[in-house]
This record gives C-alpha cells, structure tokens and sequence, in this order.
C-alpha cells in the first residue's frame, strides 16, 4: 500500500512552521517525532473533558479517566504483542525504564563481581544506569564490540555471556548509526544460558514492528515521544514471571496494598511499579499515536522510511569527502555522516540557518565516537512525513556549505 | 582604539553583508585566520567543553594589558573567538571590566551565544571576565 504524503504531512501542524523565513525540514527524529493533530487532541480531551485522579475515584470522571489511562495500556499490549496488559509499566521514557530495571534487578539478583553485558553503540542511557551499580554493587559492565561498518561482533559471544553474566541489555536499533542489531540471536544466545535479555526499542518501535514474544525478550523499553506521542511517558514491557520477582523502584500511593508503620504490602502487577499519580494525559496520547500508527501500518511505514534512507544515503553519496558512519546491512532511518575534516557543529548550524534540522554531536553515545576517533557527526533521521524533496533540500544545502569551507 | 569603538567597527563591517551565508563565510574566513594559540597552552584547565564545540582559553599579562588567545575545533566558533580577541585583546582589566559587549547581538549572532547553543562561547566570554577579576587583584 502507498502513503498518502500530503495527508499525512497534513495531520502534523508543526510542520507549516517555518524557521529563519524557509519551510522546516526536520530531521531530527531520532531525538524526538512531532504529533499528528489526533494525539494532540486526545491529550486536549483529557483536560477538556475527563481530567481527573485516576484509580482511587468513585466519581464519574474518575472512572472515565482510569479507563482512557488502562485502555492504554491494552493499545501498548497489542503494539507489542505481550500476552498480558499488566506486563506494560508506564513510565517516564526509555531512561527511566532502564533505570528501573537497574535498581530492581539489582537488589534482588546483582551482587559484587556479576557482569552486565551492553553493546559499544549504546546510548548513554543504557550505559550509566549499569555503570551506577558498578559503584554501588561492584558489578562489571562489559560490551559487544562492533565493527567499522557499526555493526555488532558476535563471534565471541558465548565467552561474553558467561557464568558471571546475569543479564544482556542492547539497544534493537542504534541511535547514532542506525543499525539494526541482531537481537533474536543474543536473546537466544542468552537464553540458553538462562540469563535475561533487555531490549532498548527507543529507536525501533516508530521503524518496525516488534512483536515481543516472538522474540521472547525479558523485557523491552522505549519512550512515547519518539513514537508521535507526548513527552514523559515510555514504557517498561516485562515478562510477568519476571517483574513478579522484581522489588518495587519507588515507594508512594498507588503502588501499595495495605500501608502500616509496621509494614507495608505491595499492590500487584502494573501498580507495583507505578507509584504516584501517573501521567495519564500522556498515556492517553500514546494510546492515540498508537492508533495513528496503526491506522497507517508499521509494515508501510517501515518501507517508505526504508525507501527515504536508501535515497538519502544515495544522493549524500555525491558530495565529495563525505564519510558515512554506520553502514550496516541493516540499518533504519538514520544516517550519520561527516564531510572532511569539517567539525559537525559548523554544518548544523548553517543548516539551521536554512531551516534544516539535524542533530550534531555525539549523540549520547560517546564511546562509539570514542571508537571512530570522531568529535560527533551530523545525523539526518527519518520519520513517516519526510519527503525526498527534503533529502534534496539537505543534500544541495550540505554540498553548498562544504564548499564554504574550501 | 576604546573597546566601544572596535565593537562600532565591527558592526559596521557585518552591516555591509546581505546575506546571511556571507555573515557566516566571513565567519569561516578569520576563523580559519586565528593564530597563536601555542599547543601548550592546550591543557585540561584551559579547556570550555560546550557539548558541541571544545574552547580553550589562555590569558597573560604583558605591560599591565591582558593578553587573550584561544582555539576552538569549530570554526564558526572559532571566528567569533576572533572577533572577541580583537575586542578585548590588548586591554588593562579595568577597560575589559567596565566593558559592556554588545556587537555579537548587534551583528545578529545573539544566538551563538544562548546557553542552548552549548557551544562554549558564553562559557568563554565568562572565563575572560573572570581572568580580567584575578589580573586585577594581582596588580593591586
């Protein structure tokens, strides 16, 4: 099936937005996506019509209110096709996913000398929480080391999940180069040494589609806001079997079942993990992205995004000296490249000037630029109303600024 | 020269300039000029890490006057480090302290210096004042 562009590009009113005088060109989403006006109004809605304190009401709104947030909830079960809703733990995004994991599955299974194993083209987010209980718990981060195209080296794996091993955490799709990681066979891997597996899907679930129990990851982690949703809320999708075994992250209302000073009794599952007051306009919206989604079809999406890189790789690869980052045989929607000597920031600030938005830097993934010897690069990243006209528009606009610089 | 005076000249020399792309290679030109930064002076202490671009910085006293001489790895950033040298360069700490710089916003490159820009302009333009507040005490 074909996209309808123009309607599509229609559902995002940010997109008539212009910066300096000229239309945007944003390609910037693998930092975050704008909203299509039906995500918009649904988080209106919740303010405009049912805002109210969900969970602990007997009023109407209330009721009307906690069912939009657990709606939710089954809409984030069905995208990622886990077998029970109570598995999907709102949170606050990707970061805090992980640092939840983190802290839980440290105090219940990490001890001094076990091992971490993450991946050399993390993002910090999946690096500093484990990092964290290097201090606190002496466990040892380890990383799959990759190769120049970006892409993961297997081949000792099996002495990188080892005895010590007691969980992997990789990212599906990397935010700097684009690659998509080989994370069927790690779960496997891993799993055949009974050792758990996260998934990092903050760069996956708005690209492909991720059905998690056909890869029967332990759990899987991404933030709404790159999926078309609102900012500040992501989710933690766990295996029941597991977050049963989990101790609770924070301590408030809503997590608990009974609260005496003697002790206290924890609620179950999602509740456990969801203490305080939850965002429930966000969840709403997320709820709407997701139906946005789905209306168009992941499977589409991921072919015209498919398409835009193939062209954008194609048509960057004219400008003279330009070296790509990044060149997997599997990649999705990012697009990281440097051209000479030219430091990042001084493109992407002319590129501004000419209303086009990429990111620049390191991108949150500095042991990667560590590996390439590189200050940062610039990253063109794709969502599903970027145009080929666009990718034009960055590759005249990228050319003329080289010249610039002789 | 006064300090007021240079910063007039300058914004009259980016008033002849049209374009916006003309601003920016101008930019490009006298970053690409500066000199004199001596790779000793290259140290941890004298380094701005602004997220995006790295500044270094080194300050001397010659004659009661502060020399000023700095780097960074981006060259937009790096032409405005020339442009602050030439407006400040050469100066008693008196005359920078009692400076209020106005020509970056004149010539239209407020933005470059916003903490957002993360560049490590403004943290430069800070560290220069505060060389000038230490000469100061030194000389008495």
């Amino acid at each position: 099936m074909a996209i309808n562009i123009e309607q599509i590009r229609a559902d995002f009113p940010i997109l008539q937005e212009t910066v300096y005088g000229k239309p945007l060109v944003y390609l910037d989403n693998a930092a975050t996506t704008h909203k299509p006006q039906q995500v918009i109004d649904a988080v209106s809605e919740v303010y405009l019509k049912y805002n109210s304190n969900i969970h602990r009401g007997v009023h109407h709104l209330s009721n009307v209110c906690t069912q939009a947030h657990e709606e939710a909830r089954i809409k984030v079960q069905q995208f990622i096709n886990a077998q029970h809703s109570h598995e999907v733990i709102f949170t606050r995004g990707t970061t805090e996913s992980i640092n939840l994991l983190a802290s839980s599955f440290a105090d219940t299974f990490l001890n001094a000398g076990d091992e971490i194993l993450v991946s050399q083209l993390e993002h910090h987010s999946n690096i500093v929480p484990w990092q964290l209980l290097e201090k606190k718990k002496g466990v040892i981060l380890k990383y799959i080391p990759i190769n120049q195209a970006g892409e993961l080296i297997l081949d000792n794996i099996d002495e990188l999940i080892n005895d010590r091993t007691k969980l992997v955490a990789v990212a599906h799709i990397s935010n700097a180069l684009g690659t998509v990681n080989p994370i069927k066979t790690i779960i496997q891997q891993a799993h055949s040494k009974n050792i758990p597996v996260m998934i990092d899907g903050a760069q996956a679930v708005q690209h492909v589609k991720v059905d998690v129990q056909e890869l029967d990851c332990d759990f899987y982690v991404f933030s709404g806001h790159k999926l078309y949703a609102p900012t500040g809320i992501g989710v933690l999708y766990g295996k029941e079997e597991w977050l049963n075994k989990l101790e609770p992250y924070h301590g408030g209302g809503e997590m608990i079942k009974t609260v005496s000073f003697e002790g206290t009794t924890f609620n179950e599952l999602p509740f456990k993990f969801e203490a305080g007051t939850p965002d429930f306009s966000g969840s709403v919206g997320l709820g709407a992205a997701i139906d946005y989604v789905n209306n168009i079809g992941i499977d589409v999406i991921a072919q015209y995004e498919h398409e835009l890189l193939s062209y954008a790789t194609q048509q960057l690869s004219s400008i003279p000296n330009i070296r790509f980052f990044g060149t997997a045989a599997e990649k999705a929607s990012v697009i990281s490249f440097l051209i000479g000597e030219i430091h990042p920031f001084d493109i992407g600030t002319m590129l501004d000037r000419m209303g086009i938005a990429v990111r620049t830097g390191h991108h949150c993934a500095q042991p990667l630029m560590q590996y390439y010897n590189i200050p940062g690069t610039l990253r063109a990243s794709f969502a599903i109303y970027n145009t080929k006209e666009e990718i034009d528009k960055l590759t005249e606009a990228t050319e003329r600024i080289a010249q610039l610089f002789g | 020269m006064t300090i007021n005076e240079i910063q007039e000249e300058i914004i009259e020399e980016f008033a002849a300039f049209d374009e916006w792309m003309d601003k920016y290679s101008y930019l490009i030109e006298i970053g690409n000029d500066l000199e004199g930064f001596k790779d000793e002076w290259r140290l941890e202490q004298n380094l701005i890490e602004g997220c995006q671009s790295k500044v270094w910085v080194h300050a001397e006293l010659q004659d009661d006057k502060i020399i000023y001489s700095a780097d960074s790895d981006a060259i937009i950033t790096k032409g405005i480090i020339a442009l602050l040298i030439r407006v400040l360069s050469g100066r008693t700490p008196d005359e920078i302290l009692n400076s209020e710089l106005n020509f970056v916003e004149e010539i239209g490159l407020k933005d470059h210096l916003s903490p957002t820009r993360s560049n490590g302009l403004l943290a430069m333009m800070k560290q220069m004042r505060l060389y000038a507040v230490a000469f100061k005490a030194k000389l008495g």
